[in-house]
């Protein structure tokens, strides 16, 4: 007869040990420590496959009763290699990979990509087409917050919250369809504009969703976000202080919410951004509940750049000089957006020929996920959860 | 044995008839078996009923529309579920306890079964009533506990035990809050047997525990909800079985009819909770009357039962209502909520009562 | 509620505590309202019963379903066989087998599509200078058998279109 009690040891740290010094750790990571009998900590592991993930993050959390004592994601389960592939396609083939890194923000990861090439090869945008840019990305951001909101009282246990964020957001797709007939993957800018023009029922959907979502946001806040239970949830959790979050190099809503005040849009204005009159909302002390309001204030700063570009939309072309094959020239580009998530790069290498000879995503979701085992420790499980969700990650980003 | 010929809409007249039928003691028993079946029956329909309700009812606050397909509107959806669930595979988990692995989701059923039988619906129609009702229902709602934290050991899952371990903290802790509100209306009413109590509550709707009393009787409702919804392990004190956060919580390991026993023994036990607030601070199965002569006569010709029911569903509305709207407490603010606020304030509202009883402004 | 820094004494604390006890209770009750009120209005629901409303359905024009290539009213595509959209797909989605025609110019024998591989970016359809293929408005595209997911498009007797 084995003896089970040895064995069932034996098969805790097998499964649990998998850092083991043959694979190489990164620093600062900790291992597991030797097994102790008198510990009282034991491992979870929430995911892959879990409701509150946001994708496919596995997440080792060392606890001690309840208390989170360290917490390790382990990335690539949703890997596909999309780097690699870019080395493949053309320019124009690779904005429709784009949208699948962080597909909550495509038209964004476009932008990028297209105003990489843009500044190589120094092509100009009508003015139609910055238009067009500005109000679809502004769209892009109110719609990626509206899910934001909605899967965050989920992963609280408010479940109606979701229901009420879709609702808004279908208006918003319903204008993406018509637009450019897919509601997730858009594959719609190109370098020197947009691939199709907006049809005429475009300006009018975006006045309602303007309308709709003024008489609405006051509605959410009180659902959720003066709740007192979802204040004594947030508040004082996952405290991030200012040198934290620029040491990780976290950006967007996670960085503003620490207090530091840097927006692509504001301080290295792309587009036509620096045309509009909108504010950048910053947190005071760093929590959870911060990185939640300054995520609110935005949808009402993005309502006001909506607001002053539907009145000002010309007329024009929307595409200067349309081309299928871009070559750039030998060099290294590199350009940055601020999608709803914060700052992505994309960071060209060519070699004179069509299809680039690297291409790099500075993806702000690997940063913003990496500052979880500083914020985490010390909190409970519960807030793990909570925290993970404030930081508005969504996973392929992380793994491309 | 009360007298049967009294002027009440529903006579207890299945009773008599079999005691006109056959000796006593016989006619006890059948009695007595015509009360446990009826009680069945009433458990079996409850849990079909109000799984379909809290499917509906979701749906209406989420902006849809809920089942639809199976029967018109979806009625016979429930009937599906069980079919479903019936047919399943039963899982054992290698390693666990199998005799507490099988009791465990049986418990928090009979718990309910075990209340139900003291619950007036009716003036007859109330198949026991001891006269420390109260103190039954108190020692029978331990049963429940005990069979969540059992699933949970019984499953050999760290999970399941987590999720166990925190619905006990949970449960024991909130049954202190309960027993104390409780207390407060056996001190109003100046009984403890249910049926003594709804007579207490006997006139018009503001002799109702909730509205006698300036205040005191709408707190102690509103704390007995808070109370028994986190009793219930619904949101939003549901920890036991967050499923964005441990997933499944103490009933993981559960397939089949094990899973639809504990699923079934919750909303049992959301109405069985129900009918107690209704008893307590609603006036059981008293009509609402108003105390005006012109519409007084017809609300009394209104069965009792039918009162009872109607009271019961509103507050099971209620429990629904609070799910679909809250997110979820914390552990340790669950706690911080029973033993720092709730407590407090049932003391103090004790000595309230105790106040109102010594002036004699309470009945 | 733990004491601040400040010493407060018992009164300040009561009163605090009574107040957020209050203000606390009365965010919940806002709360309350916000659902009730699309509870008891049941026109509030926006979601559809498909697969019911197919009829009513309609999707708009730039939607992009699967590729099909138009025939008219004599069965003649606008295809010349040039192969630019078979170049421009990332993944190797449209095979273009060429033939010769009886004048010996080049014309279309087969259009392969691989429903299998497509990712529906539409940039075939964008580099067709002829107009030969479109993205149609057709979405539900689940078949039982793997092999039926190769379509050949240029005869319209293949269940394609």
């Amino acid at each position: 007869m084995l003896d089970t009690e040895t064995n069932n040891k034996a098969m805790i740290t097998q499964s649990f040990s998998n850092d083991t010094p043959d694979t190489q750790l990164p620093e600062g990571f900790r291992l597991p420590p030797p097994d102790d009998e008198e510990s009282e900590e034991f491992f979870v592991n929430i995911g892959p496959q879990h409701p509150s993930t946001h994708g496919v993050l596995r997440v080792v959390v060392r606890l001690n009763g309840e208390t989170v004592v360290e917490a390790v994601p382990h990335l690539g389960y949703i890997h596909r290699g999309i780097e690699k592939m870019a080395e493949s396609q053309t320019y124009i083939q690779n904005i429709h990979l784009s949208d699948r890194l962080d597909y909550l923000s495509a038209f964004s990861n476009n932008l990028c990509l297209c105003m990489v090439v843009e500044q190589a090869l120094d092509i100009g945008v009508p003015e139609r087409g910055e238009y067009i840019r500005v109000i679809v990305s502004e769209l892009q951001r109110l719609q990626s917050h509206l899910l934001w909101w909605g899967v965050l009282g989920m992963d609280m246990g408010g479940f109606s919250t979701f229901f009420y964020g879709f609702r808004e957001r279908e208006l918003i797709n319903d204008i993406f369809e018509e637009m450019c007939g897919a509601r997730l993957t858009v594959n719609y800018f190109r370098p020197g504009g947009s691939s199709l023009d907006v049809p005429d029922t475009f300006i009018p959907r975006v006045k309602n969703v303007i309308s709709a979502l003024r008489k609405v946001l006051d509605e959410y806040n009180n659902l959720l976000n003066r709740n007192i239970i979802f204040l004594e949830r947030t508040k004082g959790i996952g405290l991030m202080s200012k040198e934290t979050a620029l040491s990780y190099g976290c950006t967007g809503g996670v960085l503003r919410g620490s207090g530091i005040n840097y927006d692509v849009r504001k301080n290295n204005p792309y587009s036509i951004y620096n045309q509009f009159d909108f504010d950048v909302p910053l947190g005071r002390v760093g929590d959870s509940y911060d990185r939640c309001q300054v995520r609110m204030e935005e949808m009402e700063q993005s309502l006001r750049i909506l607001e002053q570009a539907v009145v000002r939309f010309p007329g024009g072309p929307h595409r200067s000089q349309p081309k299928q094959n871009y070559k750039l020239p030998k060099g290294s580009y590199y350009s940055q957006v601020e999608t709803p998530r914060g700052l992505l790069g994309v960071y060209i290498v060519s070699d004179g020929g069509t299809t680039p000879y690297r291409l790099k995503y500075r993806s702000p979701n690997f940063s913003n996920l990496s500052v979880l085992n500083e914020i985490a420790a010390g909190h409970k499980v519960a807030d793990l959860i909570t925290i993970m969700s404030t930081l508005d990650l969504v996973i392929p980003d992380i793994d491309r | 044995m009360m007298p049967s010929a009294e002027l009440y809409p529903v006579n207890n007249f299945i009773g008599d008839a079999v005691r006109s039928l056959f000796p006593p003691h016989v006619a006890a028993v059948i009695n007595g078996l015509i009360a446990l079946l009826s009680l069945m029956a009433l458990v079996g329909s409850l849990g079909a009923v109000l799984i379909y309700l809290e499917r509906k009812v979701s749906a209406h606050f989420q902006l849809r529309f809920g089942p639809m397909r199976v029967g018109p509107h979806g009625l016979l959806q429930a009937l599906a579920d069980g079919i479903k669930a019936i047919f399943k595979e039963i899982l054992k988990p290698e390693g666990a306890d199998t005799f507490i692995f099988f009791l465990a989701p049986l418990l928090p059923v009979s718990a309910a079964f075990l209340i139900l039988a003291i619950i007036p619906f009716d003036h007859h129609l109330q198949v026991a009533d001891p006269a420390g009702g109260v103190l039954y229902v108190l020692g029978v709602s331990g049963l429940s506990v005990l069979g969540i934290l059992l699933a949970g050991w019984a499953s050999n899952n760290k999970y399941s035990l987590l999720g166990a371990m925190r619905s006990g903290a949970q449960m024991v802790s909130f049954e202190i809050s309960l027993a104390l509100l409780m207390l407060l209306i056996v001190m109003l009413s100046g009984t403890a047997s249910l049926r003594g109590i709804v007579l207490a509550q006997q006139g018009t709707i503001f002799d109702w525990w909730i509205f006698k009393l300036p205040f005191l009787g709408i707190l102690a409702f509103i704390m007995y909800l808070v109370a028994s919804t986190a009793e219930l392990n619904r949101t939003p004190f549901d920890i036991a079985e967050a499923e964005s956060e441990l997933t499944g919580g103490f009933a993981t390991e559960y397939s089949g009819i094990g899973f639809a026993m504990f699923f079934l023994g919750e909303f049992v036990n959301m109405f069985v909770s129900s009918c107690l607030v209704t008893t307590f601070f609603l006036g059981g199965f008293h009509a609402p009357l108003f105390g005006l002569p012109v519409i007084d006569p017809i609300l009394s010709l209104i069965p009792g039962f039918i009162c009872f029911f109607a009271k019961a569903f509103l507050i099971v509305f209620l429990y629904m209502w609070f799910r679909w709207t809250f997110p979820r407490v914390r552990v340790d603010q669950l706690m911080y909520l029973e033993w720092r606020i709730m407590l407090p304030a049932n003391l103090l509202l004790l000595m309230l009562a105790g106040l109102f009883v010594a002036q004699g402004w309470a009945g | 509620m733990k004491a601040t820094e400040t010493k407060e004494n018992v009164l300040e604390f009561v009163s605090r505590y009574v107040h957020k006890t209050i203000t606390g209770f009365f965010t919940l009750t806002k709360g309350l309202d916000i659902t009730i009120k699309y509870f008891v209005n049941p026109k509030t629901a926006i979601t559809q019963q498909y697969p019911e409303n197919r009829d009513t359905l309609q999707m708009f024009d730039r939607f992009r379903g699967h590729l099909h290539m138009p025939h008219d009213e004599n069965g003649k595509n606008a295809c010349t066989a040039c192969g630019i959209c078979e170049k421009s797909c990332p993944n190797g989605t449209i095979s273009v087998l060429a033939t010769k025609d009886l004048a010996g110019k080049k014309v279309l024998g087969k259009y392969i599509y691989r429903l299998s591989q497509c990712t529906f970016c539409g940039l075939c359809v964008e580099a067709c200078q002829f107009g030969a293929i479109t993205l149609g408005k057709n979405f539900e595209l689940a078949v039982y058998d793997r092999n039926e997911l190769t379509w050949v498009l240029n005869k319209s007797d293949n269940g394609a279109c």
